[in-house]
């Protein structure tokens, strides 16, 4: 009975870490990954990969600030933007949207080694995107064709576009189609988005079960496992883990053609590594290829914070007015915009 | 007690009954245990049975949606052309006592959901089944089990819910799997099911409940490949008193047994959002031409 204790306390070693009844490290938890730290290094820190703590106050200071103004209640007896709207950009669509009470990503950057960090990216060394491949970069100026501000027109249609970007359902992003977060929230490679940055790991000797919050989306690492054949892929692509030593690897190929990355392909591998820093932070560390859109490798790490936070059902394809809304506002559009063609 | 130990005793207890050749039942098999000894659930289960279309006792019927025909009850014609695939198979049903109590006005809308379901069912739409459905559709969900957490993750839909173990409180909100609130009663895992929404029903024959419904469901291992599943049910809105199902849960054997995609969302885009194309195709069959009349 004494014996059990003390053989674990020297398996444990110096670290006091918590550890399965199998003594791998204890990865089980729920971990808010939300920051300000950016994927990419802003120009104005672009060499350094540290922040100092005055800038890293003053950067939640200016978010705090800004927040609280862009918070506050919306005038119940403000009128209707103008027709051609409002100049308003982003998720405001150009109509004033609504407040920014729903932003919940972070509040300060994150610390690694006990410094603040400038940006997630840490490979290339400058911290900014590898270049793309020709193909990648024909893939990414027919998106940007097809993606504008809301000008309330149906650009589509006075451009004579082959396609336009509302014709079908699947020509629309996945986030808002329902099938994945948007910003790889669910990954792989997991990244921090604007809101809903929970995650929930449950391990155990042959699974390791990620639960990301936006969109229910669940990741099962088959722990040595063999990938899947080719020709079954999935959306968050297929996860093999393995340990070495304390950190959990876990390689994830066999994906569909719209990863969560932005701009990757089916033929993206990400590996990813998982440790403890100490009893309430992971270190999630990953590198990304996919020679199909990248020149070359890219890789980044933050940290994982431990929450008491509760995860909520993010029931999205079930409560998605607005999917039907979008296809029917372009079909209104178009409407008008042959309407006025027609009238000249 | 050690897990060691307890087998130990078990193994006493039955060495016991054979000596004293009492009729006993037969000892069912050791089942799997974690660390600390309780049940372990870990792995790929499925029920098996023709409960997702219909939880009460039932014979086959031509479908899951009829219309009155000259000699008894005929596909409607939305589900005509699926033939004997559209039909329903018979099963003893999985609700003790064959009958789900129904108050009067509750059971008629029982009824009017079935004659429209292709419009009703939540499942035609890929909207997450909630709690006891997910546990007998025809898909399989995975249970990752450690000594402090419980998660099962369902294949239909990738809907999910987290076992608490630690008091939740009364549900924040209703959500489409509802809050679950464990307990060990021993070796049987014991879950308080309360916030479903009222959008969820109990199988494909139009069996509906309000937010008002609370399931206590039982897991129980019965052998190192089933579980035994029991659920209760009280929802004063629309049944006269609380009822049970009880099903078996079998562990997919296969080696290579896994969770596949289906997030089914993408599948229903045509039925949902389809006639918003740009160019929408056919909603319906063509009819088909009528035969020209041959001169006499």
């Amino acid at each position: 009975m004494i014996v059990l204790p003390i053989a674990l306390l020297l398996f444990q070693g110096a670290t006091a870490l918590p550890r399965t009844a199998g003594g791998e490290p204890d990865l089980s938890g729920t971990y808010d990954i939300a920051t300000l730290t950016p994927l990419t290094r802003p120009g104005n820190v672009k060499d350094r990969l540290s922040l100092t703590d005055e800038e890293a106050k003053a950067l939640a200071k200016a978010t705090a600030d800004q927040m609280a103004q862009k918070s506050l209640a919306s005038d119940p007896n403000r009128k209707a933007p103008p027709a051609g709207g409002d100049g308003s950009e982003g998720a405001a669509g150009n109509v004033g949207g609504y407040n920014a009470v729903w932003v919940d990503n972070g509040t300060g950057a994150f610390k690694l080694d006990g410094k603040w960090r400038t940006s997630i990216l840490i490979d290339p060394p400058n911290g900014q995107m590898p270049a793309m491949t020709q193909e990648a970069r024909a893939r990414a100026m027919a998106r940007g064709r097809m993606s504008r501000p809301n000008r309330g027109d149906a650009f589509w249609i006075t451009e004579n576009m082959p396609v336009g970007p509302y014709d079908d359902p699947e020509l629309r992003p996945v986030a808002e189609r329902c099938l994945m977060g948007f910003g790889s929230s669910s990954g792989p490679p997991a990244l921090p988005v604007l809101y809903n940055n929970l995650k929930q790991i449950v391990q155990t000797k042959d699974t390791v079960m990620i639960l990301n919050e936006m969109v229910h989306d669940v990741r099962l690492i088959r722990i040595n496992g063999k990938h899947e054949p080719e020709d079954i892929r999935r959306w968050l692509g297929d996860s093999v883990g393995r340990w070495e030593g304390d950190t959990l690897v876990v390689d994830t190929t066999n994906f569909k053609d719209q990863p969560g990355m932005s701009g990757a392909s089916r033929n993206m591998r990400v590996i990813e590594r998982f440790s403890r820093i100490d009893a309430k932070t992971l270190r999630y560390h990953f590198t990304v290829e996919d020679p199909t859109i990248w020149t070359k490798p890219f890789s980044g790490e933050m940290a994982w914070p431990a929450t008491d936070a509760r995860i909520y059902e993010y029931a999205c394809h079930e409560g998605n007015y607005s999917f039907g809304n979008i296809l029917r506002g372009a079909r209104l559009l178009e409407a008008e915009t042959l309407a006025k063609k027609n009238a000249k | 007690m050690r897990p060691v130990a307890k087998r130990l005793l078990f193994v006493t207890i039955a060495f016991a009954g054979i000596a004293l050749s009492q009729p006993r039942p037969a000892a069912s098999p050791a089942i799997p245990r974690l660390a600390g000894g309780k049940p372990d659930f870990n792995g790929i289960w499925q029920a098996i049975g023709s409960a997702n279309y219909d939880i009460e006792r039932h014979m086959a019927r031509p479908s899951l949606m009829l219309r009155k025909g000259p000699h008894g009850p005929l596909p409607a014609i939305p589900l005509l052309r699926l033939g004997a695939v559209g039909s329903v198979p018979g099963g003893m049903g999985i609700v003790e006592g064959g009958k789900i109590p129904y108050k009067p006005e509750a059971e008629t809308k029982r009824q009017e959901n079935r004659d429209n379901w292709i419009d009703r069912d939540p499942e035609v739409r890929c909207y997450m089944p909630g709690i006891p459905r997910a546990n007998y559709m025809p898909f399989p969900f995975q249970i990752i089990q450690n000594p402090k957490q419980f998660f099962i993750a369902y294949e239909y839909a990738g809907a999910t819910r987290d076992i608490y173990f630690k008091d939740p409180g009364p549900p924040e909100t209703d959500s489409w799997m509802g809050q679950s609130f464990g307990k060990w009663e021993g070796d049987t895992l014991v879950v308080d099911v309360t916030g479903q929404m009222d959008q969820t029903w109990f199988d494909r024959s139009g069996t509906h409940h309000t937010n008002q419904l609370r399931v206590v469901e039982r897991y129980t291992m019965t052998s190192p490949n089933h579980i035994r599943y029991e659920a209760t049910m009280t929802d004063p809105e629309v049944f006269t008193g609380p009822w049970k199902i009880s099903l078996p849960l079998y562990r997919r054997m296969e080696a290579d047994a896994r969770i596949m995609d289906f997030k089914c969302v993408e599948f229903v885009e045509e039925l949902m959002f389809g006639e918003f194309r740009r160019k929408p195709l056919p909603r319906h069959e063509q009819p088909t031409q009528p035969k020209q009349e041959q001169p006499k």
